[in-house]
Formats: C-alpha cells, structure tokens, sequence
C-alpha cells in the first residue's frame, strides 16, 4: 500500500454525483447538424481544410493544426460541409467563433483507417505524432493538447506518470462511468503511455468515492504494474499539481511545469483517446458527457459526437426548460454559464449542468471583506486570497505577482468558504488577464522603441554617408586642382573661369555674326529629313502599302515642306537684317 | 609633535582637515570618472513607462525626447496614448501629483492601427517616410501595406497621404481578446437591506 499525502486547503462541497450514474453510457447517435468550434484547445486555432458544399467521411481531417501547441479537428460523422461561419461557442465570453458545420447525412461513413499492428515497434515520435494528428486534447477540462505535453522538455527524463481519475467537481461522473465500464481502454492507452514515456511508476489516482471504477480498475491493472491508488475524497484532489502532491508529497515548484520534476499527469479520457488513436486508428470524434441537474428528468452519461448542439442533448436527457434558470458547461465550482441551448460539445465539455432553480441559486450580493481567513485555510495552493482580493481591488499587479497570483488554478474553494459571498475567482481572473495585457503591451512597447531607435540610427547614417561622400568629392577636387597647378603651373578651376568668361566676351564682341551660323544647320538638316521622307513615302507607293501607313507618310512630307518654307524665310529675313 | 599642537591649534586642526579632505577628495574625484553613468538613468526609466508610440501628439518628435524633456520639469500629463494609466505611472514614478490629461494634445482613444485601402494607393511613399517604427511596406510605384504586428497607431501616416487611402481601424474585441473583467462594485452591499436600494420610497 503506497503511502498517500495530503495537501493544504481543500473543501468538501456536495458530491451529487450518483443522480447521473444510475444508468450506463447511452450512445447520443448522430444529430441532424455538427457544429465544429476551430478552437476547442488551448494554444492556436486549427486551420480548415475543406470547402463549404464538399462530402466528409466519418475521421477524415477537416482542420489542420496551425502551431506548435495546436491540434487537428475531424469530421465526427459523414455528411457534407453546410458553412464554415461563425457561430456561438461555448466560452465563458459568451462570444461567436469561426466553427465548421457539418449537415450529416446519417449514414456515418467511416474514412479507411486502421491502427498500428504493435505500438511496442513503434518509435517516440512516431507515436507522438499519430497522437497529434489525431487531435487529443486533455480531457481534463483545460483541453491542452496531449502530444505537446507528453512530448515534454528535451532533456528532461520522466520518472512517473500519473493517471488522473479524481474527478474531484461535484456532479461530474463521466470520467467515473469511463473507468467503471472501459477499464481495459484505458489500461490500453496507459500501455501506450509507458512505451512512449519509459517512467519508472505508473500511478492511477481515483478518489474513494468511486468504489466501483476502483473495483474495475484494479481488476483489469492486475499484473501490469500499474498502481491504482486511493485517497479520500476532497475538493480540489483532482487538480494536477494537488494529484501529485497527493501521490508523490512533491511539489511542483511556482510557475513551472510537473515536467520540471519528472512528472507527467493525464487524464484517464486521454488515455482511452490515446488507446482509440494508436490501436484503431480512431481520431478524437467523441466525448462523455454528463448530463446532470434538477432540470433534467433523466440525469445520465451520454458518449456524444462532438458538434452535437446541447439542445440536442438535453432533450435526450429529458430536459425541463421551465425548472432551469441557466446552464452550466463544467461544474459547479468551475463551469462557466452557457450563453444558449445551440452551442455545441466540445473537446473539453466533461458536464452539462442544468441545475434547478433551488439547487444553484445565483450568488447573494458581495458583502465586505471581514478578514476571517477563512479562505486561506481552503486555498489548495496556500496563497492568502484575502490579500489578493485587496490587491486585486486596488489593481497593484506588482503586488499581486508577488504574492504568487499566477499559482491560483482558479478552483473556487475561496468563493465557496466566503462567508461575505465575495466572488474571488472572479478577481483574480480579471487580474490576470489584465497583467498578460499588460506584459503584452510592455512588450509591444519595448519593440517598437527598438524599431524607432533603428530607423533614427539609420537615418543618421545616411545622412552621414552622404556627408562623407560630399567631403570625399570635394576633396578630390581639391587634390585634382593641387595637381594640375603642380604640373601645368595652371590652376584647372581658375582655368575653366577663365575660359568661361573668355568664351562670354568673346559672345559679346561678336553678337550679331554668331547668330545666322547655327540658323543654317537646321536648314540643311530640314532638307535632309524632307528628302528622306519623300523616298520613303515613294518607296511605299512602289510597294503598295497600307493606305493608312501612305497617307501618315504624305502628312509627314507636308508638314516637313511647311517647316522647310518657315524656316527658309527666317534664314532670308536674317541674311537681310544682316546685309543692311 | 606634541608641543607643535600645543602651541599652534588652529594651524594643527587645518593641516589635520586638509590632509583628510584631500585624499577623499580625489578619491571622490576619480570614483566620479571611473564610474561614471553613460546618459541620464530617468530619462530611460520615464522612457520605459511611456507607450513608444512616436506619436508625437506631446509636441515632441517621439518618446525618447518627450522622455528627457520630462526629465527637465516638461509636464507629465501631455501624452494620450499612455493615458491616465500613463500619467498614473509617471506621477509615481517621479513622486508627483497625477495631472488630469492636458486635452490640448489630444483625448485617450481606444487603440487602432493603419489600415491601406490598397487599390487606391497609388505608391508615393509618403506613408513610407512618415512612419516612425518602419511598419510599412512598400516602394515607389508600388502598392504599401501596414505590418499590423508592428504598428503603434500613432496615425502619422493619415496626414500625408495624398489620396486619402488610410484608415485608422480600431483593434476588434474578438475572442482572443476577451478577458474576465472585474465584478462589478455596484453588485456589492446593494439589495441586502430592501429599504437600502429605495432611498426615493425612504425620502418620502
């Protein structure tokens, strides 16, 4: 029996989790329309690949990744692309995303696809990029995406792998319905898992709160050496930093990664989509979701194709809008509020809740703060939220980085102690966010100073070098000048002045002479070009050329014949004016 | 020694302080050239706080001058891109009163970049010339484009086109640049007590 540790804080909200597992999976089918999000992960949004009107096959590739830290998107049935627009998404904005919608025609074509015959011939990288192109995101909730992850630091060697099935959020059941009836799935991919990480332990870490995924566990486990522990149940066991440090009674240090301590965390979901990739060749097409609260007459698990509206499967479930006041995608401490009905599931929608009226009453109004410190006892990650809230408040960011703002992993232990019914979460969010603009910002900032300071220096040089190139000439006229009046015991620029001025006297003495000279050269040219213009224009009246080429030609002699009489009478009238 | 003290204090305690200020003096004096600090140190850190938007909406040609007039008493609240934000952070940074936004030099505007209409340039390189950050493409008797990455939206490149075919677009709210905004302070202590949120019904 390994020894499990604790961890600071923690809250031990309702569980009501066994409303949704009185049944087991229930296969959703496919709905009329899928609506693809391109961004359903964290990192960049995928890029699609097919054109509005084209037919898709069940698992073909509709979106490529577009990063490093982003995932492709499939075609979760087959059917053909009905728009590629934006759309409702499920987001805590309550905005509209670019989202590829797939009319399906029913009929689930699958794309030919196989898996690999022994994923123990296979090498890391090649294993990691068939788990990439297969679009696995975490199914934890976060939705980073899987190879990324599990491709890890260079250098850094992976000691142990643990397996998260804690699902430690009220209401949520589907990773326990996962591990009840798809033990040996998951075994599969954590087979896969070990090859690709080599770690020395494998730990599967479930709460005792789910006896029976604990009974399936160990029973498909025996003999593989995986170790399925067991820890008691609190709120948030389930987060990736408090799972290890409930394992392994290490910490992962402040703003690093469980890598930096030899330690890679997945989701039991990831691994059953692990397992579907490599051994079936089966892209990331379907999730479990459960449909859960006092709103819905049939609280169960659905294995659901991604796209599918929540309309759709709320009405599955029995949905009873009249008792429901809002929608919750997640769960209670951690889900955010569904803009409507018609947005779809995606990647990471582990829970839909549709809790009653009574069950999830909207938060009373925020009282003032009394510092009972109530919420620093429940923080998981031993931060003084108190302080945090004034400092949130007061909008000091440096302070708020200093008291390790960005160690929050937003579970919502602290709002849910309050007893001022502060919505805590809520700041620190908004801090954060408002600190990464600024960070952004800031950076903006020093590189358009950067760019500024370039093109002033630039500036300067090229005024420089024109400087110098200006001094450079002069300088060789100097020297040219020193040399001439070396040589000749003349100086060329006082040469040329003179000469100028020679050549001007010489205009004045002899003004009216020098005028009819130049007069007869034109003539003669005049002459020249008339007589050229007549050959050619006889030339062409020989050869029985184009009428239009004949009369351009007859134009040109006119017109020469005119100029030649002008010119000729300018000449006489100068003759004239010079014989009086 | 003793009876040379004795009889002339004064002279004693001046050779005393002299032979003492001298050597620190100097080494004063060459502390001063050996580590000297190469231009003015506020100056970069005023530089800092500003947006370097090379605007130059505060009368002064960029930042860095604007900066190092700042440095030597100019006035903190002459420039709009930074904002009361900006101001907010000058004033603490100098240890001054925060000034309201001098609206003579322009009103804080949501951020925008440059945007060609690029059918209609007709490739003068005017833009070219004006911008202060080199954000924009192009070369003569060619069609320019803005490098939205790079653009600071200082809008010095409207005034010069000669046929009008820039815009200042503002930075859309989409999705990635929605963030959690902080709850609203209305939200608190209102509701609690009924008569609290009737103060008309209480009046009467």
């Amino acid at each position: 029996m390994r020894r499990v540790y604790g961890f600071h804080g923690g809250i031990h909200p309702a569980e009501n989790k066994h409303q949704s597992l009185r049944s087991p999976i229930r296969d959703a089918g496919i709905p009329p329309q899928l609506t693809l999000p391109l961004s359903q992960h964290i990192g960049a949004p995928s890029r699609p690949l097919v054109q509005v009107g084209e037919r898709v096959l069940k698992g073909q590739m509709i979106a490529e990744a577009s990063g490093y830290v982003s995932v492709p998107l499939h075609a979760p049935s087959s059917g053909t692309i009905a728009a590629i627009e934006d759309r409702p998404i499920p987001h805590p904005s309550g905005l509209s995303a670019p989202c590829i919608v797939i009319d399906c025609d029913g009929r689930d074509e699958w794309i030919e696809h196989s898996g690999v015959a022994d994923f123990r011939d296979c090498e890391a990288t090649e294993l990691l990029e068939l788990i990439r192109s297969a679009g696995i995101a975490g199914m934890g909730g976060a939705g980073f995406p899987a190879a990324v992850k599990l491709a890890g630091k260079p250098g850094a060697s992976i000691r142990t792998l643990i397996i998260n099935g804690t699902e430690c959020e009220p209401y949520i059941t589907a990773d326990d319905i996962l591990m009840q009836e798809r033990a040996t799935e998951i075994l599969e991919g954590i087979a896969i898992l070990r090859h690709l990480l080599r770690p020395e332990d494998v730990l599967l870490g479930v709460e005792d709160n789910k006896p029976a995924a604990i009974a399936a566990l160990e029973a498909a486990a025996a003999g593989t050496g995986v170790e399925v522990v067991t820890f008691p149940t609190k709120y948030p066991s389930g987060g990736e930093k408090q799972l290890i440090e409930i394992l392994t009674g290490k910490q992962v240090p402040s703003g690093g990664l469980p890598a930096d301590i030899g330690i890679v965390c997945q989701n039991v979901g990831t691994a059953v989509a692990v397992s579907d990739a490599i051994l079936r060749g089966r892209p990331l097409l379907s999730r479990i979701t459960t449909v859960t609260g006092e709103a819905v007459a049939e609280p169960q698990n659905f294995e659901v194709l991604l796209g599918t509206p929540m309309q759709y499967l709320l009405d599955l479930a029995g949905f009873r809008p009249e008792r429901c006041e809002r929608l919750v995608m997640g769960g209670p401490m951690m889900g955010f509020t569904l803009a409507g009905t018609q947005v779809p599931v995606v990647k990471t929608s582990n829970c839909l809740l549709a809790p009653g009226v009574t069950e999830l009453p909207a938060p009373p109004p925020a009282q003032s703060c009394i510092r009972c410190g109530l919420c620093a006892e429940a923080c998981p990650a031993s931060l003084l939220p108190q302080q945090l809230f004034w400092f949130a408040q007061g909008k000091e960011f440096e302070k708020l980085e200093q008291h390790n703002l960005f160690d929050c992993i937003e579970c919502g232990a602290c709002s849910w102690v309050c007893p001022s019914h502060i919505p805590l979460v809520q700041y620190y969010r908004a801090s954060k966010a408002e600190i990464l603009l600024l960070r952004r910002d800031h950076e903006r900032a020093e590189q358009a100073r950067l760019r500024f300071e370039a093109r002033q220096a630039r500036i300067a040089r090229e005024e420089e070098e024109r400087e110098a190139k200006r001094a450079a000439r002069k300088q060789a006229a100097e020297k040219r000048a020193q040399l001439a009046a070396a040589e000749g015991g003349e100086d060329p620029i006082q040469a040329a002045i003179e000469r100028a001025k020679a050549k001007k006297a010489a205009q004045q003495a002899n003004g009216d002479t020098a005028s009819p000279a130049p007069a007869v050269a034109p003539l003669d040219a005049l002459r020249q070009k008339l007589a050229k213009s007549e050959q050619r224009l006889a030339q062409g009246r020989e050869a029985g050329e184009d009428a239009k080429i004949i009369n351009a030609l007859e134009a040109t002699v006119t017109r020469l014949q005119g100029k030649l009489a002008e010119a000729e009478a300018d000449a006489a009238s100068a003759t004239e004016a010079e014989t009086r | 020694m003793a009876e040379l003290i004795a009889q002339y204090p004064l002279l004693a305690a001046l050779v005393a302080l002299v032979g003492l200020g001298a050597p620190f003096g100097a080494l004063l004096g060459f502390a001063a050239v050996r580590f000297r600090t190469e231009g003015n140190p506020i100056v970069d850190q005023i530089n800092a706080v500003l947006p370097q938007t090379q605007c130059g909406q505060c009368g002064y040609p960029g930042c860095r001058p604007y900066a190092e007039a700042i440095a030597n008493g100019e006035a903190i609240n002459k420039c709009p891109p930074g904002g009361e934000a900006g101001i907010q952070a000058l004033a603490d940074l100098l240890d001054v009163e925060a000034p309201p936004l001098d609206a003579e030099h322009g009103e804080e505007k949501v951020k925008s970049v440059a945007f060609i209409r690029e059918d209609e340039c007709i490739g003068c390189t005017k833009c070219i010339q004006a911008c202060p950050v080199d954000a924009i493409l192009g070369a003569a008797k060619q069609m320019h484009t803005v490098i939205v990455s790079e653009c600071t939206g200082c809008d010095l490149c409207v005034e010069p086109c000669p046929v009008d075919c820039i815009d200042m677009i503002p930075l859309a709210e989409g999705l990635q640049a929605w963030h959690w905004r902080l709850p609203e302070p209305a939200s608190r202590n209102l509701d609690i007590i009924a008569t609290d949120s009737e103060p008309t019904e209480r009046a009467a």
